[in-house]
């Protein structure tokens, strides 16, 4: 039952936006000159394309992010099982963590952290 | 507390003597989407009422007054009215991924709605791997809006988009571990469980310390997820006009204010199931009277009480502090909220090894 309503909601999703557009299309005026169809700017015509290069601090972020992601991942399942675990189970998290934490350690000293 | 399956196990036999089965269930799923699709658009009328309200009230003004009692009919107006106005594509953009960005929006914010336990037996998702499934789908919003961006040619847009991805992507690591701290003292990943766990306290009093500090980890991180309060800095209207929706018109900008709006709901939502104990009245151990008392209010009204409680909360943070930069954005995230909510998921596993926890 719970993936029927998955597939419920996903199709729920896609039709309401889809009925809103649609509706939208119906009652609204239309109407076509030049300048609307421009990209917008402050009153100017732009000037150039916009798929530039782009700076590359923000990639940067993102790769720093899937690392930490992937490893956020890897532990839900222990965090599930923690109360059984017990102490070993601690000790392995523990040993898995301080990696983690070198890892940040280590991206801090090198600078990525920083906003050049 | 009253049970809501039973209303639904009655409407499902009254539906199977009626019926066959497969055409009940088709019945019965879009009864759901109805449902939803109903719910969502209410509550975006109200939080967007609540937030012009509360706004003016901050800045000592009265806000909207003059449509209907107290302004009351003013958000459903602009409704209509964004309804009725031109959808147009301009040119040179990518027109697949410009009328793409919409959907992806829309989807994340219905799968994450769809998961909130508003009752006992009102959950429409609930997964043995809920919060988990909750958090991934959450992460879907992210792509549309950089594909709105993206897809735009538009430097307004793109600046926009990038510094939205940036910013969401890095605090869903911080929202993530605040969360997995609460999962590790749950003990239970599903939603449903989560909340029947916590019918002697609610998690973050259960919690001692570590909870209170996930707490307000997540609340910061929740506020910048949303793009809102002192991180609004993907759509700041003083540099950016609208960010990255800016060349969207009409209802297609409509959708990107909707999901904003109810993501706001989605994420307080969430702190309201994860720490402050979902539907569950509030239960004091040993007060058996006020005990009785608190289980005559319906599940729902907690649940939205909460609810709104966290998004007040969110409001007055976004109202009360100025917009940060971008380096300061994400230092504070790196170089404060992470560390400290790993060194909190591991007090937290200390705890619940250890057994010291309520």
């Amino acid at each position: 039952m719970n993936f029927t309503m998955l597939v419920t909601v996903v199709l729920t999703a896609i039709a309401f936006v889809a009925i809103v557009v649609l509706l939208s299309w119906l009652i609204s005026p239309r109407s076509y000159n030049e300048q609307k169809m421009e990209p917008y700017e402050c009153g100017l015509p732009t000037r150039g394309g916009s798929w530039m290069k782009f700076r590359v601090g923000y990639y940067l972020f993102a790769i720093l992010f899937l690392m930490f992601e992937v490893e956020t991942v890897f532990l839900f399942p222990w965090a599930v099982v923690t109360r059984d675990l017990g102490v070993a189970g601690l000790m392995g998290v523990l040993f898995f963590l301080f990696i983690l934490i070198l890892g940040l350690a280590y991206a801090w000293r090198k600078g990525a952290l920083k906003w050049k | 507390m009253f049970d809501f399956s039973i209303v639904t196990n009655w409407i499902h036999e009254w539906l199977l003597s009626l019926m066959p089965e497969g055409w009940a269930i088709f019945v019965e799923c879009v009864a759901v989407g109805i449902g939803i699709i109903l719910l969502y658009a209410l509550l975006a009328i109200i939080l967007i009422y609540m937030e012009r309200k509360v706004c003016a009230a901050f800045q000592c003004r009265l806000g909207p007054t003059r449509v209907g009692p107290w302004g009351s009919i003013q958000v459903i107006c602009d409704v209509l009215k964004m309804l009725t106005k031109e959808i147009f594509t301009p040119k040179g953009v990518d027109k697949k991924l410009y009328n793409l960005a919409p959907y992806m929006i829309l989807l994340a914010s219905f799968l994450t709605f769809a998961c909130l336990p508003i009752s006992k037996g009102l959950e429409v998702l609930d997964f043995n791997v809920g919060i988990f499934f909750l958090l991934a789908a959450s992460s879907i919003g992210v792509v549309g809006i950089l594909l709105a961006g993206w897809s735009s040619n538009n430097k307004f847009s793109i600046i926009g988009a990038m510094r939205s991805g940036a910013q969401i992507i890095s605090y869903e690591l911080s929202a993530g571990m605040a969360i997995l701290t609460m999962v590790v003292l749950a003990g239970t990943m599903q939603i449903s469980d989560m909340v029947s766990g916590q019918s002697n306290g609610w998690l973050i009093f259960t919690g001692h310390i570590p909870a209170l500090i996930a707490f307000v980890i997540y609340l910061i991180a929740g506020n910048a997820e949303c793009n809102r309060g002192p991180f609004d800095l993907p759509e700041a209207e003083s540099e950016l006009t609208a960010g990255y929706h800016t060349e969207y018109s009409g209802m297609g900008f409509g959708f990107f204010y909707l999901a904003e709006y109810l993501n706001l709901f989605i994420v307080a939502a969430i702190a309201a199931t994860v720490f402050l104990g979902g539907w569950m009245p509030l239960h004091i151990p040993g007060l058996d009277g006020f005990n009785t008392v608190m289980d005559y209010i319906p599940g729902f009204v907690w649940y939205f009480g909460k609810a709104f409680f966290v998004v007040f909360l969110m409001m007055w943070m976004r109202w009360s502090f100025p917009r940060l930069r971008i380096d300061q954005i994400l230092a504070l995230e790196w170089k404060y909220l992470v560390p400290i909510s790993m060194v909190n998921l591991l007090l937290m596993a200390i705890i619940v090894t250890l057994g010291w926890h309520f």
